[in-house]
């Protein structure tokens, strides 16, 4: 028997000296193909709008050699802060909804479908509504709110001092249920102009981002990823059963409260900076997954696939031929209810 | 017993929440033989096992693996030197044959260490044992019953612990695939030397697989021995409910016992 054929189609060992490493080459070149396109969709979306502007134009703004006042402005000032909004919640909802699809087993399993975004939407209308806070609060109300949910959902999921499964997802449900009643109440009680205010961030939107909107999602995206990467692993043995993974020396328990607590933040911090927005941690880990065929929770290329599928419908919606603003958190909303639809109709177990 | 028993677990109380399953529980498992765990159905068979495995904790007493606490080794030192294939675990979808069975070698890896040529032999190994080997490129889903559940102990196999304890390995297979898991676990104990827990149902595979057999009656022990001297009539009535005969079976000398009639009166 050839060595090779031990390790499944596709995936290469790399060794030098005591170290060896499995590497997928077709993960690696899908991941690398997202990045890029997402950098490059990142440079499209700051190019259109009012003040229509090159490629190169762009890049010379960005990296702050173009000597053009007026560029800079619109770019580093209005531009930029909107595109690493996009591109950062993108990712952080990928890495959420590839947490918690692997935690729950379930391709449902995703942080808008278990009650974290509602959750996270609480917090915000709370902020708005009670608190009429400015932008900043409103993120943290939103994180507050997600985790405070996933607090929640995690409590009552739990039994024996094991969690996971339906009903994680099932609990989740009705709890999202609950809080969705909770943010149409909110909205009736409040003042008419933070009523609007809340409604409009409800429908999640990318419009007048600015570097305080972009700054907290990124940072929690670039703090949290390389602490979720190692844990990838045992996340994919998590996945056979908590028994047999517990047997390979996994502590279970642990591993998952860690994963979770990432993935709430991610999610909470994602929220906060563009309102809800569906589809994406549903959508992303699942799409990478089928073009890989990477049979492990996947980190960097859903972080890759959430922010390309981001910026991309931003950028769609910016170009809809419509007058008026068209918020990104609805149309990933109906793209995702088709998607979800799509899915359960030919899954052959959910 | 002239060796010092493999697993040996002490004054044990076993509870999942609030349910006791078992108090005061005294095993001994001996090392290098096959154990057989029997008992009727909610007598605390799989919950022993977890607990010598250390998935459950106990409430009090302790689990000595070679006279060590298990309480106090790391995760994968402990999975290193004792395996466990559980009742029911699921194969991630599309996961290949190979690819499963080089799980197993999880405890033997490290994160700059994925897959070192000890590994890819250990895996060789575990297929070539389990007669999966030619299947090694398939996906787990689409294999018959059988042929999964060789796959999985295959798993436990890569992990290559001197201990083994299988949770009813034979339950969903047919009689031809139950003998054959029985063969391969009788082969890693005569062949290797490791020492195998099973826990079955069939009393007569217990007493022609076991050279020893544990009885677990509501949470304790109800006998522990050889099959010859533990399988009697009286035990079958007390802790089966069963009024049968025990025989000698014509061709393999061990034990048989003919079932006659379930005794439901609430009398044992």
């Amino acid at each position: 028997m050839t060595p090779a054929r031990l390790l499944p189609e596709g995936r290469q060992v790399w060794r030098v000296g005591g170290t060896s490493l499995v590497i997928s080459p077709r993960l690696v070149t899908i991941t690398v193909v997202l990045l890029v396109v997402g950098a490059a969709l990142g440079v499209a979306a700051m190019a259109i709008g009012t003040l229509r502007l090159s490629f190169a134009e762009v890049v010379a703004a960005v990296v702050d050699t173009s000597g053009n006042a007026q560029h800079d402005r619109v770019v580093r000032g209005l531009r930029l802060p909107r595109v690493i909004t996009a591109l950062s919640a993108g990712a952080a909802l990928g890495i959420s909804g590839a947490i918690f699809q692997s935690v729950s087993r379930n391709a449902l399993g995703s942080p808008d479908v278990i009650g974290f975004t509602t959750g996270a939407a609480t917090g915000a209308i709370v902020q708005i509504i009670v608190f009429q806070a400015e932008a900043l609060q409103v993120s943290l109300g939103a994180v507050a709110g997600g985790l405070l949910t996933a607090i929640v959902v995690y409590i009552l999921s739990r039994r024996g001092g094991v969690t996971g499964g339906y009903r994680l997802i099932l609990i989740g449900i009705g709890v999202s249920a609950v809080l969705g009643a909770v943010n149409g109440l909110l909205l009736v009680t409040g003042d008419l102009n933070q009523v609007y205010t809340a409604s409009l961030w409800l429908s999640g939107s990318l419009d007048a981002r600015t570097w305080t909107h972009a700054l907290p999602v990124a940072v929690g995206v670039l703090v949290l990823a390389p602490l979720v990467l190692p844990l990838a692993r045992r996340a994919s043995l998590i996945e056979m059963g908590d028994d047999i993974a517990q047997q390979l020396g996994v502590r279970v328990e642990r591993t998952r409260v860690l994963l979770m607590l990432a993935a709430v933040a991610l999610a909470g911090l994602a929220t906060g900076a563009a309102g809800p927005i569906a589809f994406v941690a549903l959508a992303a880990p699942q799409l990478v997954v089928r073009l890989t065929g990477w049979r492990r929770m996947p980190v960097v290329s859903a972080a890759a696939m959430g922010g390309c599928l981001l910026i991309l419908a931003d950028t769609v919606t910016r170009l809809l031929p419509i007058t008026a603003a068209v918020p990104i958190g609805r149309v990933t909303g109906i793209v995702g209810g088709l998607y979800l639809i799509w899915m359960l109709t030919r899954a052959k177990q959910v | 017993m002239t060796s010092p028993p493999a697993l040996e677990a002490a004054r044990l109380t076993l509870a999942y929440e609030s349910r006791q399953v078992a108090h005061d529980l005294d095993v001994s498992i001996p090392d290098g033989a096959v154990t057989v765990i029997l008992g009727p159905n909610a007598c605390g068979k799989s919950t022993l096992l977890r607990a010598l495995a250390r998935l459950l904790r106990p409430k009090t007493g302790q689990v000595l693996l070679h006279g060590q606490d298990v309480q106090r080794l790391a995760p994968k030192e402990l999975a290193r030197r004792l395996g466990l294939l559980p009742q029911s675990s699921v194969a991630p979808a599309g996961i290949t044959v190979a690819d499963l069975v080089g799980r197993g070698r999880f405890p033997h890896q490290r994160m700059l260490q994925q897959w070192s040529h000890e590994d890819e032999e250990a895996v060789a190994r575990a297929l070539a044992a389990t007669g999966v080997a030619e299947l090694a490129d398939r996906a787990v889903e689409e294999l018959s019953g059988g042929q999964r559940q060789r796959v999985w102990i295959a798993l436990i196999l890569a992990q290559e612990t001197p201990v083994l304890l299988l949770d009813e390995p034979t339950t969903y297979l047919d009689i031809s695939h139950q003998l054959e898991v029985l063969e391969l676990c009788r082969q890693l104990n005569r062949d290797q030397g490791r020492t195998v827990v099973l826990v079955l149902h069939d009393l007569n595979q217990a007493a022609r697989y076991a050279d020893h057999l544990v009885v677990l009656h509501d949470g304790a022990v109800a006998a522990t021995g050889a099959p010859e001297t533990v399988l009697t009539e009286q035990l079958l009535h007390d802790v089966f409910r069963l009024e049968a005969r025990v025989v000698t079976d014509p061709v393999f000398g061990t034990p048989l016992v003919i079932p006659i009639a379930a005794r439901n009166t609430a009398a044992a």
